[in-house]
């Protein structure tokens, strides 16, 4: 079961700003979409190697060479917050 | 002897060493070479983490780690992927690091060092592949930052993790480990030592009756053993006044040489590890044999190998071995000069001199010292002009002829001539009788002999009323 504790740390995690109000609520929408997941564990997975990846690939490379990067013009569009080509955070501690 | 370790230190270490001799970065094509260029300029949609983009796993990078892993004494897995590691913060543009978690790609190595009480041999845990996160600036001071600027160039470069057991007993035992392992990297040509952000360091450390701490933020080898005679220090004292050693992360403040506990909410699970979906398992272990028949010589078999094939003292071997650069230096040097006093110069004062200027060996050339051993074990100048020379050079620049003709550095010549006029009279004995009969033209053959012997470097006069002297000495 999440708590409203747990909504509230996960949100830190995140860095969203959750309000108090809301938590409870949120903490019940996840519980039941965890029920739901809850179903798989009804299957008997006894001698079942775990899966990491869905396709059935492995050993998928590229060489070591150089391809374009962006110019930075368009690197800094993805920000509106710029100085002298570097993207401006607000102060980190 | 044993080394005791009286305060019962256990030291173990995380190393980050980037894979800066790649040509490009971990999972995109992003050129590695943005040392000197201006931010945000070596980046793509991949290692910006913009939606939509997919990572491609570096094939060289997974040799580089396999190499790593085989020069540390490691086994190589069978089969591994990479990992989510999430958490947030802006030097991290996808919201988690792309890095190894359960299968790492190697573990269980060892590396053998110098240690309090001769060799010593520090167990490798494991080393896994990850990516380096983007490099923040802070506006102004610390304290009264502005702002944080956000560099992404670095962000999606090859790392890679080494985790030692706590095995060091000594911050002097930490600090042979990182100079050995920087030195193998340089071996393996994986990494380039010299570049901003090559090679960092946490340490774990504890003392008996305590918890461990970490102390993160290290980043040169210099301050890894001052962090970590403060950090034990500083645990010493705590316990001494009957406190308690608590498990924390601290944070080594280079400048002020202490650490400083770093409140940090995150633990273990809230990294909510899974497996990257975007890249699928890789089964590379059936690399390993090639890669390890491809290894070249390391530090310690060529130490070995000096000892042998150049009939040197084992410190000298130790010394020239311990970077790879000096090595290949040394051995241009042994191929044109006697490899015994090549090496005495080489490793005794050549590498003193630069060490003294904080310079490596690549400001100074093969030729230069060849030319400088050569004029001293020729007699030409004095071992302490020898040593004069190098130092000018490395101060001031120059050619060692110039030098020596500039500042005098010539063995006296009174020296050389006086000797050359004794061997020509002893090697004379006929034109000598005649001039002594009154001969007056064997004096200017046996002057000429005097010349000849000191290939015209001589001042004829001075030869001429050099000869007559020791003539006059003779036939008293
Ligand atoms: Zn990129």
């Amino acid at each position: 079961m999440i708590t409203k504790d747990e909504v509230e740390h996960v949100g830190w995690l995140a860095r969203i700003e959750i309000d108090s109000a809301d938590a409870e609520g949120y903490a019940t929408k996840l519980n039941s979409v965890l029920e739901y997941f809850g179903q798989l564990d009804e299957v008997d997975t006894d001698g079942v190697a775990p899966t990491y990846h869905v396709a059935d690939i492995m050993n998928v490379f590229r060489d070591d060479v150089v391809t374009d990067s962006l110019e930075q013009k368009d690197v800094l569009t993805n920000t509106d917050s710029e100085q002298d080509g570097y993207i401006k955070a607000p102060r980190i501690m | 002897m044993v080394y005791e370790n009286p305060d019962g230190v256990m030291i173990g270490l995380e190393i980050h060493v980037q894979l800066n001799k790649l040509n490009t970065k971990m999972f995109c094509g992003c050129s590695t070479q943005y040392h000197n260029a201006g931010p945000n300029t070596h980046v793509c949609p991949v290692c910006l983490g913009l939606p939509g983009s997919l990572p491609v796993i570096n094939k060289r990078a997974v040799e580089y780690a396999i190499r790593i892993g085989l020069a540390l004494n490691c086994d190589i897995v069978e089969q591994t992927q990479f990992h989510r590691k999430n958490y947030y913060y802006p030097d991290l543009p996808k919201g988690f690091q792309t890095t190894q978690y359960d299968f790492p790609i190697a573990s269980g190595g060892k590396v053998v060092i110098e240690g309090e009480d001769g060799e010593h041999v520090v167990r490798i845990t494991r080393a896994h592949m990850e990516e380096d996160p983007g490099r923040l600036m802070h506006i102004g001071s610390i304290e009264k930052s502005k702002g944080t600027l956000i560099d992404y160039n670095r962000s999606g470069m090859g790392l890679i993790e080494i985790v030692s057991e706590p095995d060091m007993r000594s911050p002097k035992e930490a600090r042979r480990f990182l100079d050995k392992l920087r030195n193998i990297m340089e071996y393996l040509d994986v990494f380039d030592s010299d570049l901003e952000g090559a090679m960092k360091v946490d340490a774990n450390v504890s003392i008996m009756g305590g918890d461990r701490t970490e102390v993160k933020n290290i980043s040169s080898h210099k301050g890894a053993e001052r962090a970590l005679l403060y950090e034990i220090m500083r645990q010493k004292n705590l316990l001494r006044r009957g406190g308690n050693v608590v498990m924390e992360t601290r944070h080594f403040d280079e400048a002020r040489g202490v650490t400083i506990s770093m409140r940090t909410k995150e633990e273990e699970h809230d990294y909510r590890y899974f497996p990257e979906p975007d890249l699928v398992p890789m089964r590379v272990a059936d690399w390993a044999p090639s890669i390890y028949e491809a290894l070249p010589e390391l530090p310690d078999a060529k130490r070995e190998r000096f000892v042998s094939q150049y009939d040197m003292a084992d410190m000298h071997a130790k010394a020239l071995t311990s970077d790879i650069r000096v090595a290949d230096f040394y051995e241009l040097v042994a191929a044109v000069i006697d490899p015994r006093t090549a090496a005495a110069w080489v490793a005794d004062v050549l590498k003193g001199e630069l060490n003294y200027r904080d310079l490596n060996i690549t400001s100074f050339t093969v030729d230069d010292i060849v030319e400088i051993i050569k004029l001293v074990v020729e007699g030409k100048i004095t071992e302490k002009s020898g040593v004069q020379v190098i130092r000018t050079i490395m101060d001031e620049g120059g050619s060692p002829q110039d030098i020596v003709r500039q500042n005098g550095l010539l063995r006296v010549e009174d020296d050389i001539v006086t000797q050359a006029v004794s061997e020509v009279i002893s090697e004379n004995k006929d034109a000598l009788s005649d001039y002594i009969a009154g001969k007056g033209k064997s004096l200017n053959y046996l002057v000429g002999q005097v010349m000849k012997k000191t290939n015209g470097r001589a001042d004829a006069r001075q030869a001429r009323e050099m000869m007559l002297e020791a003539i006059d000495r003779i036939n008293k």
